[in-house]
């Protein structure tokens, strides 16, 4: 007997979430029944999420790639000769050369979807461990300075630079310094936490040691979202094989360096999101957010001098150690360097996640990446940064994104979440919602946030059923300008922003016809 | 799913002790509690307090400030709805309203018999792949009317439940 075929099937739950396992049992149920031997691997997503599950088949020409496949089309795959990579009605030829993936620039990505996220052969055999590696040759402040020259700027969407942040934290004195990866990914419309830590967990771990080594914290905290069952699954299981491998524990590598990491997860609260909040949440406290200063990087959790980054900021630093700053800087525009993973969701044709550099424009994402709307219908706006981010009109979608461009135009990039929305979108609703949601998850510490979100439910309420509009709208006007200016953090600070950017872009929802007095809700 | 344990004093206090020397170990024990009993009963709330030298009111605090925590024994199936503005784009509202119209079930209640519980989530992370559901903890994209019918025991087109 021939040696097993290698077929990939994702275990990633958004592979999973339209029959990923179906399709992985029934490949190997003909498998079996057919007496050919096949060894099924289960590996991240490639990101190109309408045609999940995207099965990849190993053979001499490459891995080949078919989707979307269903348990229904399994057998016809075997008699077309799928093992052998031959055609197929789902068949797309060699996954490497598929355009959606050949035009990204993968460098936090390169391994989501390539490998068995659990195996730590296939990490290494990937390029794994050479920033720790690197790390270690060097001292803490040149890690800082190797990223210092990267530019990276945090990905959670404050875009803050990282390297300052490191260097701030090291050079704090004190008895014990943290770790904590934010991994509470609470946006609408983002999802490449999610994938990075189901798709390649050792490389989170590799960042959050080599930040360790870099500002002398022995311990690292993983902060993770209870909306994620699967990333906490892989997470756990990831850091025990770390720690088995002598990657986590009492000797990094063999060295004399500690690193210890802990998934804690969070409880359902978005404002957890908010950094402050997180320490305090992780403190076991309702999720207050505290005034700053001090900074975490002084006094984060527990008092202690706290790392606080993205799982996305964490995951890049490893690329950089191994391949240097400088080349990390070389991608990018302005001062936005390096790349962004760029999550398309939403009403969208071809959604998935596109690691760029920084600088494509949404239309390009949107028309040539994602192909336009789900439903066919025209597209209409475009929510860029989760909840708090402002809609865009059709007109903006030359915006590159960029930290500084989108601020330029009264938006923000946040976490590179991009939502779309056809014509069947209310905006007046949209703008109802954000207040609705700041409501909701308000954390109550500040007054603008706490009630300004409340009123602006009401207000909203009155202005879609037409009652003294052009009243309302003033006062809508005014307390979009106190919680912006008065609020604590960004959740009450950044609520305007959806709720402006749908004032001034679609300004005739706001001014349609009031419902009939028997269809109100 | 594997059914919930009742509440039980002496099981929970061999769940919080272990956790109790955790560093800020309130949402671990929650947590843990919530996974074996499927809410946390208002008796455990002293017992944590006691066992991490807080007050009452602190830990009373901590559980009422997160979405996830229970204060009473959920349905036998668990199915949370995504209404985050991805979901939106792609019609979760109109599946709000199919639920409430055709099978008058209402999010964020249990139905009378016990079978079923219906909460409200902000966002899965399967944005690309909505409208999208979490039910008893398995992820399920692309959802419509038909399917979330069937997962609720409900025929699409009928009002009552198998």
């Amino acid at each position: 007997m021939s040696a097993p075929v290698r077929i990939f099937v994702p275990c990633d739950a958004a592979a999973l979430s339209v029959g990923a396992e179906t399709v992985a049992q029934a490949i190997a149920e003909t498998a079996a029944r057919r007496g050919l031997a096949v060894d099924i691997v289960r590996n991240g997503s490639r990101g190109m999420l309408w045609l999940e599950p995207l099965i990849e088949v190993e053979t001499a020409a490459g891995r080949m790639a078919y989707g979307p496949v269903t348990s229904s089309d399994v057998d016809a795959l075997f008699d077309a000769g799928f093992l052998d990579g031959k055609p197929h009605a789902l068949a797309h030829g060699p996954t490497d050369q598929m355009e959606w993936l050949k035009r990204q620039q993968r460098l936090t990505f390169a391994r989501v979807g390539v490998t068995d996220p659990l195996s730590l052969r296939d990490y290494r055999q990937h390029g794994g461990f050479k920033g720790l590696a690197r790390a270690l040759e060097l001292d803490g402040a040149a890690i800082v300075e190797e990223v210092r020259v990267s530019g990276l700027r945090g990905r959670g969407g404050a875009g803050f630079p990282t390297g300052i942040k490191w260097q701030t934290v090291r050079e704090a004195v004190a008895e014990r310094k943290y770790i904590v990866c934010n991994a509470d990914e609470g946006d609408s419309g983002t999802f490449a936490d999610r994938m990075l830590m189901e798709g390649d967990p050792f490389l989170l771990i590799e960042g959050m040691v080599i930040a360790g080594l870099a500002v002398g914290a022995t311990r690292g905290y993983i902060y993770l979202r209870s909306e994620y069952p699967h990333a906490l699954r892989t997470l756990t299981s990831a850091i025990e094989i770390a720690e088995h491998a002598g990657i986590l524990g009492p000797s990094v590598l063999g060295s004399a360096h500690r690193f210890d990491i802990e998934v804690r997860l969070g409880a359902g609260a978005y404002i957890c999101g908010e950094e402050t909040s997180l320490l305090e949440s992780l403190e076991g406290k309702r999720g207050i957010v505290r005034a700053k200063p001090p900074l975490p990087a002084i006094a984060g959790l527990f008092g202690m001098p706290t790392v606080v980054n993205n799982v996305l900021s964490l995951a890049a630093v490893p690329w950089i150690m191994a391949h240097g700053g400088k080349a990390y800087a070389d991608y990018g525009m302005g001062r936005s360097r390096g790349t962004l993973p760029v999550q398309l969701a939403g009403n969208i044709r071809r959604g998935g996640l596109i690691e760029l550099a920084f600088g494509a424009s949404l239309r390009t994402l949107i028309e040539d990446f994602g192909g336009g709307t789900r439903s066919g219908r025209p597209l209409r706006a475009v929510q860029v940064g989760g909840p708090l981010g402002a809609y865009l009109t059709t007109a903006e979608l030359d915006t590159p994104l960029d930290y500084e461009a989108l601020g330029a135009i009264s938006a923000m990039l946040g976490h590179g979440g991009i939502v779309v929305f056809d014509d069947s979108v209310d905006m007046a609703r949209q703008a109802r919602f954000a207040f609705e949601f700041c409501a909701r998850e308000s954390c109550g510490k500040c007054t603008p946030c706490r009630i300004g979100s409340v009123r602006g439910v009401e207000l909203m309420d009155r202005i879609i059923a037409g009652h003294e509009r052009d009243r309302n709208l003033a006062v809508l006007d005014d307390l979009n300008r106190l919680m912006t200016e008065a609020s604590l953090c960004a959740m009450g600070g950044l609520t305007p922003l959806p709720v402006m950017s749908a004032l001034r872009g679609f300004a005739e929802d706001f001014r349609r016809p009031a419902p009939a007095a028997n269809a109100a809700e | 799913m594997v059914p919930y344990s009742p509440w039980d004093i002496a099981a929970a206090q061999a769940i919080i002790a272990p956790l109790a020397a955790r560093k800020g170990a309130t949402l671990p024990i929650l947590h843990a509690l919530q996974d074996e009993f499927g809410y946390i009963d208002a008796a455990a709330i002293p017992l944590i307090a006691d066992a991490l030298n807080l007050s009452r009111a602190e830990v009373h605090g901590t559980v009422t400030f997160y979405h996830d925590f229970r204060s009473e024994p959920p349905g036998r199936k668990v199915i949370k709805l995504c209404r985050a503005e991805a979901c939106q784009s792609v019609g979760s509202e109109r599946l709000v309203a199919h639920l409430k119209q055709r099978h008058g079930l209402a999010l964020d209640a249990t139905t009378a018999d016990g079978e079923l519980t219906l909460e409200t989530v902000y966002c899965l992370g399967n944005c690309a792949l909505g409208p999208s559901a979490l039910v008893d903890g398995e992820l399920i994209g692309r959802l419509d009317e038909t399917r979330l019918s069937a997962l609720c025991g409900c025929r699409a087109g009928a009002g009552d439940r198998a």
